[in-house]
């Protein structure tokens, strides 16, 4: 069994997802090696070569890769399978893009969302918002699958891999990249993040959101949402915690005015304590918080803030 | 310019499933049906387009058994043009929906297809990139904004995990829907009316030549831990010596 695991970064960092994504290939039972693909990102594969159990890392250093479209990276990725039994990513927006475009022009049906290898053909993955687990077997020559980050263990940073350039594509020119808005935090990211501090519909307002973001600083955390904050506009797509989108688990998550639909909870409840604020006492929230308090946010979270901060 | 919506019938959002007593899987007898919430946005986009004089036809997919046909005739009311139903009582997996999907498109020939981003039965989140990948299409996948123009491109704002990326994708092209793309409209009963008039094609995967065997085989479906039930304090202090003394996360 040899697994290839696809590194996601942003050219500079190699993202935390990654390593958890390479303890699940290696529960595969094989080899693992890792491919890097971007522009000018030699720094990146020196920090894949580090991760503990990769044997080699697969260095695609050009231009056409800038932007990471799935055009011409999944051309690439179709390119190495033939040595490979088994190409692994993140469940990420990136992972998903692209996994199953790979996955098609391999004739192989994906297996999306893993979040546990049973043997190396039979995976676990939540269906129906989480609300059932299917375990799978895949009757297909190859594997392609995407890995819930929060589902596997990070692997640690021991290893001295070695790095090998290898040949790039040439862009199908299909698609072309205009600008990216990257959401500006110095806040942690919501995925790896061991707080995190989110706002639903109760909050009202994006000015009152800022209670939530104070208080997400005070404990160093990062700030989600519900989906109706984030259509209301209160705070930006990218931290929608639910079904569709983010799936987190930090150490404690703090959900403020968020009535606790099916959709956000498949989200957030592999968290490990679970806060809800809610004025309604018979909210679903309430269900899965381990501690849960019937209050208003604008007398609640303020006096919260006030004694973390006493 | 000419658009197809694939639009697949799933158990409605608010319904909460049941799992079969013997794990083969989740039982659905008797269960409220609905269109795809992102389905919805994509059936509702291509009207969109049609009502501004971008698209001329908008043509709605769906694989599926006869009561597949309800779906169909909901988007019919919504506005879509036509109906084609690939009629199925077998399971049919994304690689081979999109094997569909392709087939149709040949003899088609839309300029556009639009795909929710995830079926929220299976959440597999892999239909629209495999039909862009089996087509050599460009692909713009989780959408929340769609432009046509003349020269025949479609300018896209997709949802990622940092924010927001703007692309230019050439078509014919293949989009798939997030939450933010619009807000899909409740069909009218004059539409609901005109719409059981409106053409509905029916077509079999035999037909099509495509082999739709599952390519995973279920072994069991389970429910997933259950969270040991919590409890309610009484005040704000509470809840900050409880997360310090009792769950250590402060
Ligand atoms: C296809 C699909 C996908 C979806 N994906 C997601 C997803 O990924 N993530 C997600 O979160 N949702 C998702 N949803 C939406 C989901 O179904 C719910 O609509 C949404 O989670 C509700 O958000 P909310 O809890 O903030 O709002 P509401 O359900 O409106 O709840 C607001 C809560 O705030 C409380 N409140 C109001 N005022 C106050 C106050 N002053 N003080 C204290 N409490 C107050 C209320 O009691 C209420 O419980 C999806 C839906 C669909 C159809
Ligand atoms: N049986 C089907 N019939 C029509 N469209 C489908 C079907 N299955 C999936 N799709 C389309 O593919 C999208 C993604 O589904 P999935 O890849 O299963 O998450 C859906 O939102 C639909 O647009």
């Amino acid at each position: 069994m040899r697994a290839l695991v696809i590194a996601e970064h942003d050219n500079r960092h190699i993202k935390p997802a990654t390593h958890a994504t390479v303890t699940a290939a290696l529960q595969l039972g094989g080899t693992v090696d890792i491919l890097v693909a971007g522009t000018r990102c030699a720094a990146v594969a020196d920090q894949a070569a580090k991760i503990t159990g990769v044997g080699k890392v697969l260095l695609a250093d050009d231009a056409v890769f800038a932007e990471f479209l799935a055009e011409p990276l999944s051309t690439l990725i179709v390119g190495l399978a033939e040595d490979y039994d088994a190409l692994v990513a993140a469940a990420s927006a990136a992972g998903k893009n692209i996994m199953p475009r790979v996955a098609a022009f391999l004739d192989v049906q994906q297996v999306s969302d893993v979040i546990a290898v049973v043997s190396p053909d039979t995976f676990v993955r939540p269906i129906y918002a989480g609300n059932a687990l299917a375990t799978v077997r895949s009757n297909d020559k190859k594997r392609v699958i995407t890995a819930r980050a929060t589902a596997f263990e990070a692997a640690t940073e021991t290893g001295t891999a070695v790095i090998e350039a290898i040949p790039t594509v040439s862009d199908p020119g299909l698609s072309r990249f205009l600008e990216r808005r990257v959401t500006e935090s110095v806040r942690p990211e919501l995925t790896s993040a061991r707080v995190i501090v989110a706002g639903g519909r109760g909050i009202g307002s994006d000015s009152a959101f800022s209670l939530v973001s104070q208080l997400a600083d005070i404990l160093g955390g990062a700030v989600g949402a519900s989906r109706a904050a984030v259509d209301a506009g209160f705070i930006p797509n990218d931290a929608q915690v639910g079904q569709t989108g983010k799936i987190v688990a930090p150490d404690l998550y703090i959900a403020v005015g968020i009535s606790g639909a099916i959709q956000h909870l498949a989200g957030m409840k592999d968290s490990k304590v679970i806060v809800a604020i809610n004025k309604d006492g018979d909210a679903p929230i309430f269900q899965i918080a381990d501690y849960g308090l019937v209050a208003d946010v604008f007398e609640a979270v303020p006096e919260l803030i006030d004694s973390l901060n006493a | 310019m000419k658009v197809l919506v694939a639009v697949k019938r799933v158990v409605d959002y608010n319904v909460k499933i049941r799992i079969k007593a013997d794990k083969s899987g989740v039982d659905t007898a008797n269960l409220k049906m609905s269109m795809n919430p992102f389905d919805e946005i994509a059936v509702e986009e291509a009207i969109r387009w049609k009502e501004q004089g971008k698209a001329n036809e908008v043509i709605v997919l769906s694989i599926g058994p006869q009561s597949a046909q309800d779906t169909l005739r909901t988007a019919l009311a919504m506005g879509a043009d036509r109906a084609i139903l690939v009629k199925t009582d077998d399971e049919v997996q994304p690689l081979a929906v999109a094997k569909l999907i392709k087939a149709v498109a040949k003899t088609e020939a839309p300029d556009v297809i639009l795909l929710g981003k995830q079926a929220i039965d299976d959440d597999s989140n892999q239909t629209g990139q495999m039909l862009a990948a089996l087509l050599g299409w460009p692909q713009g996948t989780f959408v929340s904004s769609a432009t046509p123009d003349e020269n025949h491109r479609i300018t896209v704002i997709r949802e990622i995990d940092g924010g927001l990326e703007t692309l230019s994708l050439v078509c014919p092209c293949v989009l798939t829907t997030d939450l933010r793309l619009n807000e899909p409209r409740y069909a009218s009963l004059p539409n609901i009316m005109k719409a059981k008039k409106k053409p509905l094609d029916v077509t079999t995967p035999a037909d099509l030549g495509v082999d739709t065997t599952p390519r995973l085989t279920l072994l069991k479906v389970e429910e997933p831990p259950t969270r040991k039930a919590g409890m309610i304090v009484g005040s704000v202090s509470e809840l900050v010596e409880k997360l310090k003394n009792e769950a250590k996360v402060l």
